[in-house]
């Protein structure tokens, strides 16, 4: 594509996008969700897999309890309907990181229905519909051999590993939000983030977009005011909160160019590519598969009856907004420095660290200031930085016991994001703790007094303000491991002068 | 001692138990039996004779350290192979799977194994048990021990005729629409369908999974009896298991043998006493019918409507699951594979890999079960089907209201010769027109031998309703107790 | 009036992986044909308000305890495997990028 694209501002003032979001969570249960093995990331290939998993003839599939409790928790959640009585379908297609060929998921009768999660953008609220939640199996991991960059295109060969093969794996589709205008990509991300925590604090997913056990369908469309929605494109491959938002604004960027150069939106699938931003076409409507969905004969249907249901329902935790509602009255923030916790992404984390033992102010004063710097600099996840809440909450111990200085602090909490061990290990080992020996510091402030004989005699004359001179003196000499006030203190007292 | 080859099951078990012979001998003398006559009736796909020894071995063994014995301990059974068995080749008939051994057995293959049953090896069956003639078999034809120019029924035709044959006194076959009836009526042996989730198909190669049951074969009804004992039952692998015990099929075999069939209502099904028949097997029917009469049973007619529809709805059924459960066999995991000369693409090797693995008769019915899910045709095929299905099951279920069990004709003709009907698909077909109705709505059914045509077996079919398997052995034993059982003529 | 036609067959077969040879699709033609018109009776069934069966066990809620249960060895699960490296299924290059999940 050649066309120059149009400014945003200019295409959200002549046409309505239209979202919708489809999202794939992997379930954190202890097994797959056909068989007996286990879940956990990593590992050799091919070593958590079975005659089920791997598709060998003869093998059946029986559905994991937990993961059908996981999903009805999900649709409870988000104010879904929970079915009285579904069936797995069979979804078929060939890829050979599928291994029967056919993935067991639900078609026309999914588990959960018709909800609904409220988000906040710009301090407003927004009510995304969920259209379903369904369950289905995760495919295995292809490694492409022999192209450039691992990319499918241009490679000889791959290999296939089939440890995620039948990881339970929920999909979550919203119904189509029309109507947020210049905010869809914003509305689009403050979704899939609410929703990650809805998971979270339902505990039944780790969540990890990077471990894509988190993953981001989104579908755009664009009409004019007054008109019918337009053909929506599927961007795949989505798998960051920040990419979620570059998609959509992309994806509306290019839909406005085809559509003001007079062209037609093509129904069909495109891929999302993190380094540039773009998105490229894949498959179109017109060559998609037929899946020939038909009921999963191996599995009989589920009929969660009420009282299941109800227990299930009575046993949820408390949901992320209204949590974070509590938490601001609890920590007396406005509305605006909430908003900045939010979009920070520190809420837990600074919930995290209260419960370690630090005051909000202070935990809210590490995680929004010095933490949130690295991150933004490193363009990483404030929850990735390196540092936990049980670190930073130490380290505020260290400064509250008088150990560190707010500097000697900051450079302790390097240490502990290269990972150099626990804030007091690192005080100790780099030797940054604050010099609190008189003795040693006596003889530091004599040392400065006899240096600087014309400051002291202004000190003694009363300038008092003049201390600050042989302060910092004295802290050049114990290389900032001085308590400043404590030095002041020490100067005044030597030259006999009333603080 | 007697030839061991020409005992049952029952008394295998009960020499091997006393002592009086020991299992070893008695696998000798099966492997041997194998060795003389198997190139003539090519009953086995494989054969597994230090497996089968060792197993001989282990029972003996157990039976010098004074333990207790299984009611089957030291007999020899064959398995279709359609069970997988871990480290034995298992091939379902196909090229695709050709050298394949499995690294876990079926659940029914454990429970053999448990029970001390010796497996002799694994037999022969149409291609992915789709076939009615074993004549589908990529491995070439078995024979019927009563004329090897004639089929022995299938699929499960070599399970069949190795216990016609004398190769073995008990066998596994698996039943998706009259592949363990059909060969047990045309080669003078019993064969039972149990209950759908009666016996675990876990480790049975699924060719359509909601009307695969694995059962027993055997040459008397008792034996069939205690071999479904052994296999049957529910198992948590196969979510379609019921996890209720097994009906006591062989307390009711051993009551049907006393002759009484006293207070038992039998209903005769109209649809299936017409044309489509040959007269021969008509006539053979109709002289059991006299006879259970005679052993007082009541007899009446009833009508099932919707069987004439059983065919149709099951040529749609079938093919549809079949279409998806053959999909795995792509050549990535496990089998054949074919192409893959460093140019071609993957989508091309599988391609050439399945069309060089299927057989006609297996593309046939993927391709039938893939039109017949696609967009667009789904409610007219497959969804239409399973509306017959219903209509099926509500005949039936009012059937038994009024009787017991039912019973018919178990083939509509004896065996016929090799390559009579292979040209014509849908001729084929109709070698399962009784059995079809059954597998639809779950039941269990039975064949037994009931007499001769022209010097070739027929069989009586039993039904009767879920999870009353017994209902069937106690009239199949009954009709047995009257006729006998059924010699072939020397090999 | 055919059921079904040649190109009908090649589509069928296209999608269900068979290389299946030209002379192949002139006797599938006509023999599917033969079947499809016969299985097609089902359409004489008045069963408009007749539930479907999929299942003829009467069995809901059929799951298993979130227990893990020893599988394979990477040996054994790819001791069936036509080709294999690294631990992993090798296979040719795939065409298709596209995946649904
Ligand atoms: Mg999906
Ligand atoms: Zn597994």
């Amino acid at each position: 594509m050649t066309t120059t694209l149009p400014a945003y501002d200019d295409v959200v003032a002549r046409y309505e996008p239209v979202i919708g979001l489809e999202t794939h969570v992997e379930l954190g249960t202890n097994t797959k969700m056909f068989c007996g093995c286990p879940t956990d990331f990593g590992g050799e290939p091919n070593t958590r897999v079975c005659p089920v998993c791997l598709g060998l003839p003869g093998s059946l599939p029986v559905a994991n309890k937990a993961a059908i409790e996981a999903t009805i928790r999900i649709g409870l959640a988000l104010n879904c309907s929970i079915a009285e009585w579904c069936r797995f379908a069979r979804k078929n297609y060939f890829y050979p990181d599928m291994p029967k060929d056919f993935q067991i998921s639900q078609y026309d009768e999914p588990l959960c229905f018709d909800g609904y999660l409220d988000v906040e953008v710009d301090g407003e609220l927004v009510r995304i519909g969920i259209e379903r939640v369904h369950l289905e199996e995760d495919t295995g991991k292809t490694l492409h051999v022999g192209g450039a960059t691992g990319r499918i295109h241009g490679a000889t060969e791959s290999l296939v590993d089939y440890n995620r093969a039948g990881i339970p794996l929920v999909e979550i589709v919203t119904k189509p939000v029309p109507g947020t205008g210049a905010l869809a990509p914003e509305v689009a991300r403050a979704y899939v983030t609410e929703l990650r925590d809805v998971l979270r604090s339902l505990g039944v997913s780790d969540v990890r977009m990077e471990e894509g056990s988190l993953r981001c369908d989104v579908n755009t469309s664009l009409n004019l005011p007054g008109e019918e929605w337009g053909t929506r494109t599927e961007t795949k491959n989505v798998n960051s909160l920040r990419s979620v938002e570059r998609a959509v604004r992309s994806e509306m960027l290019r839909q406005a160019a085809v559509l003001d150069a007079g062209g037609k939106i093509t129904q069909e699938t495109r891929h999302f590519h993190e380094d540039t931003g773009d998105t490229t076409p894949g498959r179109s409507k017109e060559t998609a598969t037929d899946y020939r969905y038909f009921p999963e004969p191996d599995l009989v249907p589920l009929a969660p009856d009420a009282a299941w249901v109800a227990e299930l329902k009575a046993a949820l935790p408390e949901l992320p907004r209204l949590h974070r509602r509590r938490l601001q009255e609890q920590w007396g923030l406005s509305d605006l420095d909430m908003q900045s916790v939010l979009n920070a992404g520190a809420v837990e984390l600074i919930e995290q660290t209260v419960a370690a033992g630090a005051t909000p102010a202070a935990a809210r004063k590490w995680w929004l200031g010095e933490l949130s710097r690295r991150a933004n600099e490193a363009g990483i996840e404030l929850a990735d930085v390196g540092a936990t809440p049980a670190q930073v909450a130490e380290l505020q111990g260290l400064v509250d016991a008088g150990k560190l200085n707010d500097k000697l602090a900051r450079s302790v909490l390097e240490g502990v994001v290269a990972g150099e061990g626990s804030p007091t290990e690192i005080m100790t080992d780099r030797g940054l703790e604050v010099v609190s020996d008189t003795g040693a510091l006596t003889a530091a402030v004599d040392e400065a007094i006899a240096a600087n004989p014309g400051i002291a005699d202004k000190i003694r004359s009363g300038k008092v303000a003049a201390a600050g001179a042989l302060v910092g003196a004295v802290m050049k000499t114990t290389r900032g491991q001085a308590d400043a006030k404590t030095v002041r203190e020490l100067i005044l007292e030597r030259l006999g002068v009333q603080g | 001692m007697s030839d061991l080859t020409r005992l049952t099951a029952t008394e295998i078990a009960g020499l091997v138990a006393t002592g009086e012979t020991s299992a070893v001998e008695v696998t000798r003398a099966h492997l041997d039996r194998i060795a003389a006559v198997d190139d003539r009736v090519h009953a086995f796909l494989h054969v597994d004779t230090d497996g089968a020894l060792a197993a001989a071995r282990a029972v003996d063994e157990r039976r010098a350290a004074g333990e207790e014995l299984g009611p089957l301990a030291g007999v020899p059974v064959a398995v279709k192979d359609v069970l997988t068995t871990k480290g034995v080749p298992t091939t379902v008939g196909s090229k695709i799977l050709e050298g394949w051994r499995p690294p876990y057995d079926a659940t029914i293959v454990q429970r053999l194994r448990e029970a001390g049953t010796v497996m002799l090896g694994k037999t022969n069956m149409d291609e992915f048990a789709m076939g009615s003639s074993t004549e589908y078999s990529a491995y070439g034809p078995t024979r019927n021990p009563w004329d090897t120019d004639r089929i022995p029924g299938g699929s499960g035709g070599g399970s069949a005729a190795a216990l016609a044959a004398y190769e073995a006194p008990l066998s596994i076959g698996s039943d998706t629409g009259g592949s363990i009836r059909q060969p047990g009526a045309v080669t003078g042996t019993v064969g039972a369908k149990p209950t759908y989730g009666g016996t675990s198909r876990y480790g049975l190669v699924a060719f359509s999974s909601s009307l695969d049951t694995p059962g027993p074969c055997a040459r008397t009804v008792l034996d069939a009896a205690l071999l479904h004992q052994v296999i049957g039952g529910h198992d948590p692998r196969d979510s379609t298991s019921i996890p209720a015990p097994v009906p006591d099929v062989v307390a009711a075999a051993k009551l049907g043998a006393t002759g009484d069939l006293t207070g038992v209502k039998l209903g005769i099904v109209s649809e299936f006493t017409g044309e489509g028949a040959e007269p021969g097997v008509l006539a053979a029917f109709r002289e059991s019918v006299d006879t259970l009469a005679k052993l007082g049973a009541e007899i009446v007619e009833v009508s099932c409507p919707h069987f004439r529809y059983a065919l149709p709805a099951y040529y749609l059924i079938a093919p549809s699951e079949c279409s998806s459960n053959l999909a795995r066999f792509d050549g990535v995991r496990f089998g054949l594979r074919v192409g893959d000369d460093g140019n071609r693409s993957l989508e091309e090797v599988m391609s050439l890999t399945r069309e060089a693995g299927f057989g006609a008769e297996v593309k046939r019915r993927i391709m039938i079960g893939t039109y017949a899910l696609s967009s667009g045709y789904y409610d007219a095929y497959y969804g239409q089907a399973q509306k017959v299905r219903t209509l099926i099951t509500r005949d039936f279920t009012a059937a038994f209201e009024r009787v017991d069990a039912l019973i018919s004709p178990t083939t509509p003709f004896v065996a016929f010769p090799l390559g009579a009907r292979t040209s014509d698909p849908y001729q084929m077909y109709l070698a399962d027109l009784f059995t079809i109705p059954t597998n639809l709505y779950g039941g269990p059914g039975i064949s037994v031998p009931c007499g001769l045509s022209d010097g070739l077996p027929v069989g009586l079919q039993v039904m009767a309703p879920t999870m009353a398997d017994d209902r069937m052995y106690r009239v199949a034993a009954a009709l047995e107790s009257v006729v006998g059982t059924f010699t072939p003529p020397a090999l | 009036m055919a059921a079904i036609s040649r190109e009908e067959v090649a589509h069928l077969a296209r999608l269900s992986r068979l290389a299946v040879t030209e002379e192949e699709l002139d006797t599938f033609a006509g023999q599917l044909d033969v079947i499809l018109q016969s299985v097609a009776q089902v359409g004489e069934v008045a069963a408009a308000d007749i539930p479907p069966t999929s299942h003829s066990v009467p069995l809901t809620n059929v799951l298993r305890e979130d227990v893990v249960v020893p599988g394979l060895t990477p040996q054994e699960a790819l001791s069936g495997a036509p080709d294999a490296d690294q631990q992993r299924f090798r296979v040719p290059r795939i065409l298709d990028e596209d995946v649904a999940s």
